[in-house]
């Protein structure tokens, strides 16, 4: 088992190593000016000397090794410097990665709007689960039922309708017709009393309903089917003939055994909602992670734009590993050699 | 014996030996029995119909500026309400639809043939399979969203200059989606071939001095086109889905352009206008995808050959 985890984390780094090329690259090859939003009255030279100043002209490895060393050793340096206090030599003069738009160091961004994030996302993630797990397995135990028929066909309408379209439904309804919350995420409200937390209540409801039910659909389906699979698996009837009462058959042995492929599909979900959460983010203002994105993108702020893509990618590569370990923690049968 | 073969064959009605049994004939006979699929098959034949032949019949121009009828509700001339500054949201959806879906189409397409030759080069050639495979692995683990925004981003303008604004966003969107979205095919498709390339007949079409080039093509590709064919269905769904989100956050097609995506991003800010503007494209794009989606789990029960014994 140590084994295992050694060397799947081992194969992390080559992997790590080519995607940030690749988002480097991609970034560093296009057409793109950092100093395109100037004012035009700027002249050229002046230009020309920003661009020399911000490090553009550099050469490509150059640039690479330089974003790569303050990605993985200066600003995990920064950030425990934060956390507990100790200095480490040199921290006055350690290069952090800077967006162009703000002048601050991007890292700083990111912690200031993943609060945002988590809050809306993952409450919308935890309701998805603590619904589509019931639905599943009911669905799946009544198979070919009214329920079943009905919640089978509501989860193709779940996934099919895109989110952008089905925010904008809610908005409609919610609030231009019924008047129930208000549309916008006001980020700055603080809950100190009872109205304020009804007021936080409210105005979370709408990007979370919205991304609950894209959750709940795809969770539910997978639900049922891994469901489907052990229902009719021997060990069932095994319990079954043995006189145990059905609802321990279904809750103390399918459900645990379906339970191991929801579990990992939860793990290999959760960079899954950072992403959804980019477009939910724009339609209802929330200033979380997504909407960063989408403004540097808009900026033309490739540092940010890198960085981003990059915690992206890592937060996709660390969860497929912690997907592969819970499957190998929770299984028994799967052998790690 | 010869004489008495001849015959039996010759009294026997031919209609009845020569009983249609093909494999697609089997298919359709499965699929035909999923009536969710039929139903979806029947609305997404209206909505291309409706988009191909619509303009016969609604014969407003999509661009034609009517300042006075700005904000229309769903009126007898408007049907599906008209925009800021009067243009008809029916002829708009109408061309918009072409563009969406033939984006979807397209991109499968690029994403299907990428997808089925990494998948039947890593399954055939063993040599190639890990490196392919760890291709196919760290492609899996880049974010897609973001990196799609950049890339159309930041390539927008080159290829702008390079093939018109419209046939330059067009490529762009279509080789992006396409070019990000092969992975889950190539595994299946390696799977596929692994198992398929063991079987007799290819050790037979093998010791008959077949070349791999032959074999892949003739005896292989045959034998993984149905989890293909499944595959490209959703991935049709998938791209139309991409593409809007792409206009919707404003990095798609330029603004007089109306695709389905664009019309919810133009139509999102006079929501308490008139909420036709958003309601008819993102009910167009809902209902393709959702066409598509129900047609692909149609498809996948008639092809799938581990349930094609149980009928």
């Amino acid at each position: 088992m140590t084994q295992y985890f050694i060397r799947r984390v081992l194969t992390l780094i080559p992997t790590l190593l080519v995607i940030s090329l690749v988002v480097f690259a991609v970034l560093e090859l296009s057409p793109s000016d950092p100093v395109g939003n100037l004012p035009l009255t700027i002249p050229e030279e002046t230009r020309a000397k920003i661009r020399e100043a911000m490090g553009a002209n550099d050469p490509f490895l150059v640039k690479y090794v330089k974003w790569l060393q303050q990605f993985l050793i200066n600003e995990p340096l920064n950030l425990i410097e934060k956390t507990t206090g100790a200095q480490f030599p040199g921290s006055e003069e350690r290069l952090r990665i800077i967006s162009w738009q703000t002048r601050s160091p991007i890292i700083d961004l990111v912690f200031e709007r993943i609060p945002q994030t988590l809050w809306v996302v993952g409450t919308a993630y935890l309701c998805a689960i603590l619904i589509a797990i019931p639905i599943g397995v009911l669905s799946a135990y009544k198979q070919y039922s009214w329920f079943d028929q009905i919640g089978t066909f509501l989860s193709v309408v779940g996934y099919s309708v895109p989110t952008f379209f089905m925010g904008l439904l809610f908005v409609i309804i919610f609030s231009v017709r019924l008047k129930w919350f208000p549309s916008v995420y006001d980020t700055t409200h603080v809950v100190t009393d009872f109205d304020s937390f009804i007021h936080q209540i409210r105005q979370i409801m709408m990007p979370v309903m919205v991304l609950t039910l894209f959750f709940t659909a795809q969770m539910s389906r997978f639900t049922r089917s891994a469901m489907l699979e052990n229902l009719s698996q021997d060990y069932v009837r095994t319990a079954r003939s043995k006189g145990l009462n059905e609802r321990s058959v279904v809750i103390r042995h399918a459900l645990r055994n379906s339970l191991i492929p929801v579990v990992t599909l939860v793990a290999l979900g959760i960079p899954q909602i950072f992403q959804g959460a980019i477009i939910t983010e724009q339609i209802f203002r929330v200033n979380g992670l997504g909407q960063l994105l989408i403004l540097a993108v808009q900026g033309g702020d490739l540092p940010t734009v890198q960085t981003l893509t990059f915690i992206f990618a890592l937060l996709i590569v660390i969860f497929n590993l912690v997907a592969d370990l819970l499957y190998a923690v929770l299984d028994p049968r799967i052998a790690y050699n | 014996m010869a004489t008495t073969t001849k015959l039996v064959g010759l009294q026997a009605e031919p209609a009845e030996i020569v009983k249609s049994n093909s494999m697609w004939g089997d298919v359709w006979r499965r699929f035909r029995k999923h009536r969710l699929a039929i139903g979806a098959a029947l609305v997404l034949l209206l909505i291309i119909l409706l988009v191909l032949a619509g303009p016969l019949f609604w014969k407003l121009d999509p661009e034609r500026i009517d300042i006075v009828s700005a904000y229309a509700g769903m009126t007898a001339e408007h049907p599906f309400g008209s925009d800021n500054l009067g243009r008809d949201t029916l002829a708009r959806v109408i061309y918009g639809g072409r563009v969406s879906l033939a984006i979807g189409v397209s991109a499968m397409l690029i994403a299907m043939t990428i997808g089925t030759l990494v998948g039947m080069l890593a399954g055939y050639f063993k040599a190639l399979d890990n490196w392919l495979m760890r291709l196919t692995d760290t492609f899996l683990s880049l974010p897609l969203l973001p990196l799609l925004l950049v890339i159309t981003l930041l390539f927008r303008d080159s290829l702008r200059t390079a093939f018109g604004p419209e046939l330059g966003i067009f490529i762009l969107t279509v080789v992006v989606i396409g070019g990000l979205g092969w992975m889950p095919t190539a595994r299946l498709v390696r799977g596929e071939v692994l198992t398929v390339k063991e079987r007799e007949f290819v050790l037979a079409a093998k010791s008959l001095g077949a070349s791999d080039l032959s074999i892949l093509w003739r005896h292989i590709l045959p034998n993984v086109v149905s989890p293909v064919i499944v595959a490209a269905t959703f991935s049709v769904a998938s791209a139309i889905i991409t593409e809007s989100a792409l206009s919707f956050l404003g990095l798609g097609f330029p603004p007089d352009f109306p695709t389905w995506g664009r019309l919810l991003f133009d139509g999102k800010d006079y929501l308490t206008l008139t909420p036709a503007l958003v309601f008819w494209p993102g009910l167009m794009i809902s209902l393709t995808v959702l066409c598509v989606n129900f047609i692909g789990d149609g498809l996948r029960d008639a092809l799938d050959p581990r349930l094609r014994n149980k009928h």
